[in-house]
């Protein structure tokens, strides 16, 4: 076993037991808490699936944009806001708990089922591009080709994305105006 | 080197559990952690077949529109939960039923 396999199953169990924990958490400060340290073991893994951009993307956007944008639409709307919230009360621990999980573990099954049938490693494409030495290799530096490939060959989904954030930032600041008393 | 394989069972449990906090929660901004959770895994299995893929950067590429997608649906979702609880006092999906006939 090398380093980075021992390193790889150290990020995915933080990674699943976080969430677990995230899941399993009834209060909900807590565990937006430790969705923080989900997304840094996924940024993690993305760091050993040699994609260092996006770990540093995930890290700056993810933790550093939409939880702190979670944690303060929280935080600010308001003390009863956060009494209510922390003080709900679920009736239906058992029937709904349960049937959620039954329905949670099957699909795990499934996906499990279909993750060995499918045997990544051996794809045709895979393959392919390993022979064709299409792989990106642990000391490449990835990020100037992003940018090349960014600016040439998907230009035309970057600008519709940013078209689409522009759009989405414009109506969430309309939508959380403070209504005019007519 | 790690297999691919590894890369797609962690994803799938983090799916898995998104899953389940989507059905399961009472509580909409609850709802939208299990809904970033399953947007994780499915960016996880982007970059992880986006090694096979050095010269187009393909699954990167994609991860990286997937990364901002969530970001603007975040904004517009906490908009929307901060529009119901102004207008119902409650956050839970269950009890926003004024459309239900």
């Amino acid at each position: 076993m090398t380093m980075v396999q021992v390193l790889f199953y150290f990020m995915g169990f933080i990674a699943v037991a976080s969430a677990v924990f995230v899941a399993a958490s009834k209060s909900l400060v807590r565990s937006i808490f430790m969705f923080f340290i989900t997304l840094f073991a996924l940024a993690g893994l993305y760091v050993l699936a040699l994609a260092d951009f996006v770990a540093i993307t995930q890290v700056v956007i993810y933790v550093g944009g939409i939880l702190v944008l979670i944690l303060f639409a929280f935080m600010l709307s308001g003390k009863e806001t956060l009494n209510i919230l922390q003080n709900q009360k679920s009736q239906f621990i058992s029937a709904n708990k349960i049937v959620s999980f039954l329905l949670a573990a099957l699909f795990f099954i499934v996906l499990i089922n279909m993750i060995i049938k499918l045997d990544a490693g051996n794809l045709a494409w895979i393959k392919q591009s390993a022979m064709l030495n299409n792989t990106i290799k642990p000391n490449a530096v990835m990020t100037d080709n992003i940018g090349i490939n960014l600016m040439t060959q998907y230009l035309l989904p970057f600008e519709a994305i940013s078209i689409l954030l522009m759009m989405a930032l414009i109506g969430a600041a309309h939508l959380s105006r403070k209504e005019q008393s007519q | 080197m790690i297999a691919l394989t590894d890369f797609l069972v962690i994803s799938a449990a983090l799916f898995c559990i998104g899953l389940f906090m989507i059905v399961s929660k009472r509580n909409a901004i609850q709802i939208l952690i299990g809904i970033e959770l399953m947007l994780n895994a499915a960016i996880l299995n982007l970059v992880a077949f986006g090694k096979y893929d050095r010269f187009n950067n393909g699954g990167q590429m994609f991860a990286l529109f997937a990364i901002v997608l969530a970001a603007a649906t975040t904004a517009v979702a906490l908009a929307i939960i901060l529009n119901v609880y102004r207008r119902y006092k409650t956050i839970d999906p269950a009890k926003v039923d004024k459309l239900r006939d």
